[in-house]
């Protein structure tokens, strides 16, 4: 889309221009830039040497198996993170969608956790689940669960996802809901007069006009368990127990900053940034065709 | 309402009861601790889920720092909120000023490169700071700025989700407005002011909430940009309260938390008609 009437100056724009592409240029295409520089070279632990190494870091990286388990774990994570998340927000969209007394009262109570810092987010839920006066950890026990997750990588899992959902619940359910608030409703009255009752309405007409709503939000979240869930892991599990929840962002910061690897951070920095890339482009194919369809 | 379903209602707000439950739970505990010692936390298996007696003292151990019972150090949470407050701010004046204007150089101008610079834009939108911390970090090591506000803001802004929310926004204000601008012999900055700028101000609101909520959240570039502790945001101050040693003044932690919550919460539910436009907006 373009403006038909524009003004002409010759330096106008790009005095306009001049702050963001300083920003970009200095923080995003150097820093991007040195990354992959980077990545093919081998620096020593004191940082006096540097030596060209090729592909050797990423070679080094897809052999070990540290690195294999870490991508399992950010899949594993990441899946349950957008599955739970999803199911939990979608239900209660459907649910505030349908009643209009005191909608806008549940509408408040259900949105602000997105206020809530996902470090914050985790702190709280550490606290819940904390032995020995954490109130869910004594549920858990009452209910014969041995819960223990400083030892138990299953229990850390639970723990971080957990804590993930609840922060991004309110998000995935303010755009369930503008997406059910979009679906006409002279399609649900004519469905409900041929006698489709509300479970059949939902899953014959509803849930497949929200698909693009839905996917939108897939991608969403996994791009948000990816990244934005460092804060939640570094405030609970530290990526533990041993690296049971170390996801890939963490073991980037890990690597760079407490095992002063640079060359091994930088490459997988340059892995994350291929993965983002890949997310954002099947996002855009995608949203392309939503909008032939509109 | 399509047809009366009187137990399906009673079903929805009965699940619209359990998530508002569910949902604010945490933060109930959350406040029951803050306002008891830590002594009433630890000894008693599960924690009282009654608030306590003790909320000033937590609150004010928490806010101005002081030794506790127990005779642990706890510095204190206000000049961390103020560093949060101010980042918080820069992020998003600085991110809503940056991107109104080159959105208007890029909308309103023809110029050469205008597709190369509106590509070197947008490609911005797809890499989060998380994905190239250790290089960006080095970046700002080199330029000085580490343990500094303008360390912990300026590569904040690099991001291009708010250009394109505002070139999407001028995309729509109709051609007729510049056209008479023009006839009046209004300058492009003179159109940019008087026509725009003032259209603008739902966009703006808008951006300004979900701006500043991501300054304000900010944990892993503070935690890299800063060593020095009157440079500490909030939110990454309450990590140091629980690692540090074995023993963890939860009461504290937990008011802490609280501190850390409320300025977003509340910019989110007084701004609630503009954070929900911005979100859906900004994503679309």
């Amino acid at each position: 889309m373009e403006k038909k009437v524009r003004f002409k100056s010759g330096w106008l724009p790009w005095v306009l221009l001049a702050p963001q592409l300083a920003i970009v240029l200095v923080f995003f295409f150097w820093p991007a830039g040195q990354a992959l520089y980077q990545s093919v070279l081998q620096e020593d632990v004191f940082g006096m040497s540097r030596e060209f190494v090729g592909m050797q870091n990423f070679s080094r990286l897809f052999n070990d198996p540290l690195y294999l388990e870490s991508f399992q774990t950010t899949a594993v994570f990441s899946v349950l993170v957008a599955v739970c998340g999803l199911t939990l927000a979608l239900l209660l969209a459907v649910m505030a969608d349908r009643v209009w007394r005191a909608a806008s009262v549940y509408k408040t109570l259900l949105i602000w956790p997105y206020a809530v810092a996902p470090a914050v987010a985790g702190v709280l839920w550490l606290f819940l689940f904390a032995s020995p006066m954490g109130v869910i950890a004594f549920a858990l026990r009452w209910l014969g669960v041995d819960w223990n997750h400083l030892l138990d990588s299953r229990d850390a899992m639970t723990l971080i996802v957990v804590a993930a959902v609840w922060k991004q619940i309110s998000y995935n359910f303010l755009f369930f809901l503008a997406g059910l608030q979009s679906i006409p409703k002279s399609l649900l009255e004519a469905a409900a007069i041929d006698g489709a009752g509300p479970w059949h309405r939902f899953r014959t007409i509803v849930f497949p006009l929200l698909s693009p709503t839905t996917f939108f939000l897939l991608v969403i979240n996994v791009v948000y368990a990816f990244f934005d869930t460092f804060a939640i892991i570094d405030a609970t599990t530290h990526g533990g127990p041993g690296k049971a929840t170390s996801i890939l962002v963490y073991k980037v910061y890990y690597d760079g900053f407490k095992a002063m690897d640079m060359g091994s951070s930088a490459a997988q920095s340059v892995i994350l940034m291929f993965i983002v890339v890949c997310l954002t482009v099947v996002q855009f194919r995608f949203i392309e065709r939503r909008v032939q369809y509109a | 309402m399509i047809e009366r379903r009187p137990a399906l209602t009673v079903l929805s707000h009965l699940v619209l009861l359990l998530g508002v439950l569910i949902v604010a739970f945490p933060v109930y505990v959350t406040i029951v601790a803050s306002t008891q010692t830590t002594a009433q936390i630890t000894q008693a298996i599960p924690m009282s889920l009654v608030p306590g007696e003790h909320m000033l003292e937590t609150y004010r151990v928490a806010l101005f720092g002081g030794s506790t019972e127990s005779g642990g150090r706890i510095s204190p949470a206000w000049p961390m909120m103020w560093v949060s407050l101010v980042s918080a701010l820069l992020i998003s004046v600085g991110k809503i000023t940056i991107s109104m204007l080159s959105a208007f150089a890029i909308v309103y101008f023809r110029f050469p490169f205008r597709g190369l610079v509106f590509w070197m834009i947008f490609i911005t939108l797809m890499l989060p700071v998380e994905v190239r911390i250790g290089p960006t970090y080095e970046v700002v090591s080199n330029l000085g700025m580490l343990n500094s506000y303008a360390g912990l803001t300026v590569p904040l802004m690099a991001s291009a989700t708010a250009t394109f929310l505002f070139r999407q926004f001028f995309l729509t204000v109709p051609d007729e407005l510049v056209e008479a601008a023009r006839m009046d012999g209004a300058s492009p900055m003179r159109f940019f002011w008087d026509v725009l700028f003032p259209l603008s101000r739902t966009s703006i609101a808008a951006l300004f909430v979900i701006q500043f909520i991501y300054g304000w959240n900010q944990y892993l570039w503070p935690l890299l940009v800063t060593t020095n502790e009157s440079m500490y945001p909030v939110v990454m101050g309450i990590r140091r309260l629980i690692s540090g040693d074995a023993y963890t003044e939860w009461n504290v932690v937990m008011a802490t938390a609280m501190l850390a919550m409320l300025p977003p919460a509340l910019v989110v539910v007084l701004m609630q008609k503009w954070f929900v436009k911005g979100l859906v907006d900004s994503e679309k």
